[in-house]
């Protein structure tokens, strides 16, 4: 087929309104906010159901082209762009929320649904319910979120929201239509265990093993009150232990760790933010008075305390998601930052910290760190965070360099990259026991023997 | 309007822009028309950035990406930077240099074209301005002039809007007069798509003629004109759109109204609300309505949905379709429940009206102006 | 710049209020002459570390020695640090002016209001009490007394004089400090410690009466009953209080008899809650609100935003609405708060 008439028969899938090849939007289609190098599409399609999806994957195999699938493409690390060309599937329009089993506690969405729709619906249909909400826009789509293993702020008390999961729809490369877990045998969207056909074959891999399309994901209970205390200490070899006690207490829904220059009043401490819920004021006080006690003799040594922070503060601490951290990209009124999300043991805390200063200083770049704990301390996300500015070759250069010397040093204290872009999945695949990289391989020729889903990722 | 188009770049395509503050859908027209992310305002931005540095060239597309873009305000609502009150600007201003450099889609052109001959936007002439109204005096002196626009004089789902208005104002007993075939256009729609020579003049004018006649208060039927007005520089008179003197005439209790058992929801229309903050007036005049239930949509206020009709569209109409903003709108609007779907706007009402029948919902529920709630429920005695 | 401390009075003084009459640590005639001998002398004593921050004993002294200026040189000394050290840097980091702090505002122009760090004030400080009003703000003119809860007062010996140039460079004669704590240091502060200042102090309260006064005619009593939350540094200048009550006189509100008010006020509990001392911050805070229930309080009125910002919330949850003055006076003047 020519490109004509693979637009011809894209547009008769999803209809011509929704197939496009114009270069205005192949030029948003083939880059991502971060600093990837843009690689550009052939095509844009936004399927509506996934009987389309399915033929457009059963097209783009039989004719051999890539399929991208896409959600906001929000991951900074150019997961979404077309390294090979190809068709972007933009999912988008795939946004609805299936159903709400509320006693056995999970959703059913499709995967286009943002987080902050999600968000919404349940607040309003469901107040007593809520999934895991990572700290991306609220335009990020739940599934994207899924694919890269993402966090939430139930990340310390449930894990990744991968974990969360309790069924997938998968469109595989061959165009067959899949489902893993009990949706599988029945109507019910309850579990993916006991079924025999692991989610790690698709979660994690960013597309390049089938497109989700449907996703049920596990609601948690949703108290009526929240708030936050925020224990500081200039010493970072003290986080590990804070992170230790307050986790101990299992009386915290989150807790997340900042660190940065500006405003000085944040200069050269860390913060430990703990976010405590309850449905009734005595809950909450009875949280708070226990995260307190166990940090009592840190704070009698003067070493550590909590803030008392202005109403402003509290509320952008508590805002969900934090916008704060989506204007972090306008710090050099550039329009852009990366960072790398390294997955540490957090004893490796002041390591990585240490690590984030030397790299921050060697490039001349101001940073952001922001940290959360996943499990109960069973690891955390360390975020090594640059600003840019997208008009400034020179602060995109020092930027890119920074985030690169991140990746490293991420490899370097022990730790996973979250999310890497395509050359530092190659370091890491280059990095692992030869037998590790090759079962990867063979999952990923299995699954996609044409190579034709997201090339460029988890290929060797 | 002063912005800087070199700063464009400062939009991270973050995406917060698209939504309202609740999350709850999708709040862009244009987006939620075309669900391209070329047509959200952060990808229309990127694009504005990559055609002023050439890296694309100007097209059909990039045309229609541009002029797509009703100027609703949601996306400066609700960016989360510190530029947001910029980001309509820059859209502005880029299709101002479009304006400039005669790239405007012949359909605009069109449209600004027929502006500057005719004082309005379908080139029809000006003797036919005013001819569909009898029995109204002209302004010589009164306490207000009635300012009707173009969409309340050409358009018949404005005029409706215009002879509610009337109406109660004569109930009412208020001092008003109109300029007849004399009005010009208030230049709302010039000044949106970036035609700031146009909106200049178009002010020039009318402030010259209000001077001579004396003005001291215009009270406007669109929040259009009442939003192009107030921009006006070193404007001499008064600018009020017509539910704020509403809600004082209903505080005074000139009306008196009969029960009127109603569910209705009102939709804000973006130049009453979120470019000027008014959202509270239209509802206490149909809050006033003994017996009438008001039901919010699920996008109110703030957040309101746009019908799609800004900046020119309710002439050229860049956005229509199935998943045209005013029918989204209008099954949003249906799924309240509600029976009337309230108004305060000639553009909203004459959008909402198509959608109606587009949706064939003419049989569920209908499209009504705040004036004419107050009228109903007047006549209902 | 050294405190100027009389010992002659102490070792003169037989009811030793400093320490007797303090709330929040107990000691009788005795003990507390004892205390206070050591603390002259520069002795350890158990006050250092138990002493809250409440400036009160400033006030209980009649005699005008400083006894609270005393005891922070001491814990500086000593290096006694009231609250952890991480927090005591975010403190001192908080003021250090950046280049998006203005140094000077050309059009001000008297009456000139100075707003501290509570810029968010400025949407506030409306109507008719403040017509034709200029301000300053920002940490140019932060007058850094908070130190003196964190063990510090060498740090305001050291950037005060700058913060004072600031402001003098102005060329104002007449300085009205919305804060509190901003008027007690140019006046107590400064007295004590013999900075000269070439500008007249003139508190918030003074300003808002003569305002009144002037549109006495336009007032509407409010006729409700308030319970007054004292902030930390009304301690150090006792005096101005006769302008309080002298505008609630004017705006018809009745400020409720309670146990905690006027010499007897409790703290507002934020620093004690800084000073990581959180069973008394709840302690004190619902003894505090639980008085002015009591007193059958509606409003609560605050003068010092920070206390506003502490205890507004359990305030508001007790029932009663929490306000600050200022809006208090504007609703007496028939205008609408945002």
């Amino acid at each position: 087929m020519n490109k004509k008439e693979v637009h011809k028969a894209l547009a008769e899938i999803v209809g011509e309104e929704y197939v496009s090849d114009s270069k205005e939007d192949l030029y948003i289609y083939s880059r991502d906010p971060g600093l990837a190098e843009p690689h550009e599409a052939d095509f844009v399609v936004l399927p509506k159901t996934v009987e389309e999806v399915q033929k457009i994957v059963q097209l783009a195999n039989k004719e051999r082209i890539p399929v991208i699938p896409a959600g906001a493409s929000l991951s900074l690390s150019g997961l979404t762009i077309p390294y090979k060309g190809g068709i972007v599937i933009d999912l988008r329009r795939m946004d609805k929320i299936i159903e709400v089993n509320r006693r056995s506690r999970y959703v059913v969405i499709e995967a286009g649904v943002t987080h902050g729709k999600l968000k919404a619906f349940l607040e309003e249909q469901y107040p007593d319910l809520c999934h895991s909400l990572p700290e991306a826009p609220p335009s990020a789509t739940v599934v994207g979120n899924l694919m890269i293993h993402g966090q939430g702020h139930l990340a310390q008390q449930y894990g990744f929201n991968s974990s969360m999961v309790t069924g997938l729809e998968i469109v595989l490369s061959s165009g067959e239509i899949c489902r893993i877990g009990s949706c599988a045998l029945g109507s019910y969207w309850f579990s993916l265990e006991p079924f025999p056909i692991p989610a790690g074959l698709f979660l994690g891999w960013f597309g390049a093993t089938g497109i989700v399309t449907k996703a049920g994901l596990r609601l948690y209970p949703k108290k009526k009150l929240r708030d936050v205390e925020v224990f500081v200490v200039e010493d970072p070899n003290l986080v590990p232990e804070v992170i230790y006690r307050v986790t101990h207490t299992e009386m915290a829904e989150d807790i997340t760790t900042s660190a940065q220059p500006y405003p000085l009043m944040f200069r050269d401490i860390v913060m430990i933010q703990i976010y405590i819920t309850g449905d009734e004021e005595e809950e909450l006080e009875f949280k708070r008075k226990l995260i307190w006690s166990s940090l009592r003799d840190i704070i009698n040594s003067k070493e550590g305390g909590f803030m008392t922070l202005a109403p402003n503060m509290k509320i952008a601490f508590l805002e969900r998601p934090m916008s704060n951290i989506t204007r972090f990209a306008d710090v050099l009124k550039g329009g852009g930052f990366v960072y790398c999300g390294a997955i540490i043991p957090i004893d490796m805390f002041s390591t990585a910290l240490k690590k984030l200063f030397e790299i921050a200083s060697r490039n001349q770049v101001t940073f952001s760190h922001t940290g959360r704990v996943i499990g109960r301390g069973h690891c955390m996300m360390f975020s090594f965070a640059y600003p840019f500015n997208r008009e400034d070759p020179e602060s995109m250069e020092k930027a890119r360099k920074a985030i690169q010397e991140s990746y490293i040093a991420t490899l370097e204290i022990g730790g996973i990259p979250w999310k890497p872009e395509p050359p530092i999945q190659r370091v890491l695949l280059e990095k692992m026991p030869r037998e590790t990289a090759e079962l990867l391989k063979r999952i990923r020729s299995l699954l996609d023997p044409n190579g034709i889903m997201n090339p460029g990722n988890w290929s060797v | 309007m002063s912005v800087d188009l070199r700063n464009v770049h400062r939009c991270f395509r973050c995406g917060w822009c698209k939504l309202p503050s609740t999350f709850i859908d999708y709040n862009c027209p244009s987006y939620v028309r075309f669900h391209f992310e070329s047509y959200s305002p952060g990808g229309r931005l990127w694009l504005i950035r990559a055609w002023l540095k050439k890296e694309l060239r100007w097209s059909d597309r990039l045309a229609e990406i541009l002029f797509s873009c009703v100027g609703c305000r949601n996306c400066s609502e609700n960016c989360k930077m510190r530029f947001k009150d910029e980001v309509t600007d820059w859209i502005i201003a880029a299709k101002s240099v479009a304006i400039e450099e005669g790239l405007a889609p012949p359909k605009v052109r069109e449209f600004l074209e027929n502006i500057a001959k005719f004082g309005n936007p379908w080139g029809l002439p000006r003797s036919q301005r005013a001819t569909w109204i009898s029995g109204v005096k002209k302004y010589e002196g009164d306490e207000y002039l009635l300012y009707l626009g173009c969409e309340s004089s050409y358009l018949e789902a404005g005029r409706k809007v215009a002879r509610n208005v009337i109406e109660v104002l004569e109930a009412a007993g208020i001092s008003f007069g109109i300029l007849g075939n004399e009005e010009e256009c208030d230049g709302n729609e010039a000044y949106m798509l970036g035609e700031m020579g146009l909106f200049q003049e178009l002010a020039f004018k009318n402030m010259k003629l209000f001077q001579e006649l004396g003005v001291k208060k215009v009270l406007t039927i669109s929040p259009h004109a009442y939003n192009a007005m107030k921009k006006y520089p070193a404007r001499s008179f008064e600018v009020i759109h017509f539910t704020q003197l509403l809600y004082e005439l209903v505080k005074e209790g000139k009306f008196r109204f009969s029960r009127m058992e109603c569910k209705v929801t009102y939709h804000d229309p973006c130049f009453l609300g979120r470019y000027n903050g008014i959202y509270l007036e239209p509802r206490k005049i149909l809050l006033s309505i003994p017996g009438l239930k008001l039901v919010e949509m699920k996008r109110t206020r703030e957040n309101s949905f746009c019908c799609g009709g800004g900046s020119g569209n309710f002439v050229f109409d860049l956005l229509h379709g199935m998943e045209s903003p005013a029918r989204v709108r209008v099954r949003e609007a249906l799924e309240t429940g509600a029976k009337v779907l309230a108004i305060a706007c000639p553009i909203c009402r004459c959008m909402l009206e198509d959608a109606i029948k587009d949706e064939g919902l003419e049989e569920e529920f209908e499209v009504k102006d705040v004036a004419e709630m107050i009228l109903d429920s007047m006549k209902s005695r | 710049m050294k405190l100027k401390f009389d010992k002659n009075f102490c070792e003169k003084c037989t009811t030793y209020d400093c320490l007797t009459k303090c709330q929040y640590m107990r000691l009788d005639v005795e003990s507390a002459k004892k205390e206070i001998m050591r603390l002259i002398n520069g002795e350890e004593t158990f006050i250092l570390n138990e002493c809250v921050t409440c400036y009160a004993c400033e006030e209980y002294c009649k005699k005008g020695n400083h006894p609270f200026y005393l005891i922070t040189e001491l814990q500086e000394s000593k290096g006694i640090l009231p609250a952890p050290k991480p927090i005591v840097k975010q403190w001192i980091n908080m003021a250090i002016p950046t280049r998006k702090d203005t140094q000077y505002f050309p059009n001000s122009r008297e009456p000139v209001i100075s707003l501290c760090l509570f810029p968010e004030f400025m949407r506030e400080l409306r109507g008719k009490l403040f017509e034709g009003v200029s301000f300053i703000l920002g940490r140019h003119f932060y007058c850094q007394l908070a130190y003196l809860h964190f063990g510090k007062p060498s740090v305001i010996k050291e950037r005060l004089p700058k913060i004072i140039e600031n402001i003098a460079r102005h060329g104002f004669k007449e300085v009205v400090f919305f804060h509190d704590e901003c008027y007690s240091t140019f006046t107590s502060y400064a007295n004590a410690y013999g900075i000269e200042v070439p500008f007249r102090p003139v508190h918030f309260f003074e300003y808002l009466y003569n305002k009144l006064k002037a549109l006495e005619d336009k007032v509407k009593p409010l006729n409700v009953r308030i319970a007054y939350q004292r902030n930390c540094s009304t301690r150090l200048t006792p005096d101005k209080e006769q302008y309080l009550d002298r505008i609630f006189e004017l705006i018809g509100v009745e400020r409720t008899q309670r146990e905690y008010d006027k010499e007897k006020a409790l703290c507002c509990g934020g620093i004690f809650r800084g000073q990581q001392r959180y069973d008394l911050f709840v302690d004190v805070q619902r003894r505090n609100v639980e008085d002015m229930v009591k007193s059958k309080a509606e409003y609560c009125v605050f003068n010092c935003p920070y206390c506003y910002y502490t205890l507004a919330e359990r305030v508001y949850k007790a029932g009663i609405r929490p306000i600050m003055l200022h809006q208090l006076c504007r609703l007496a003047l028939g205008e609408t708060l945002r």
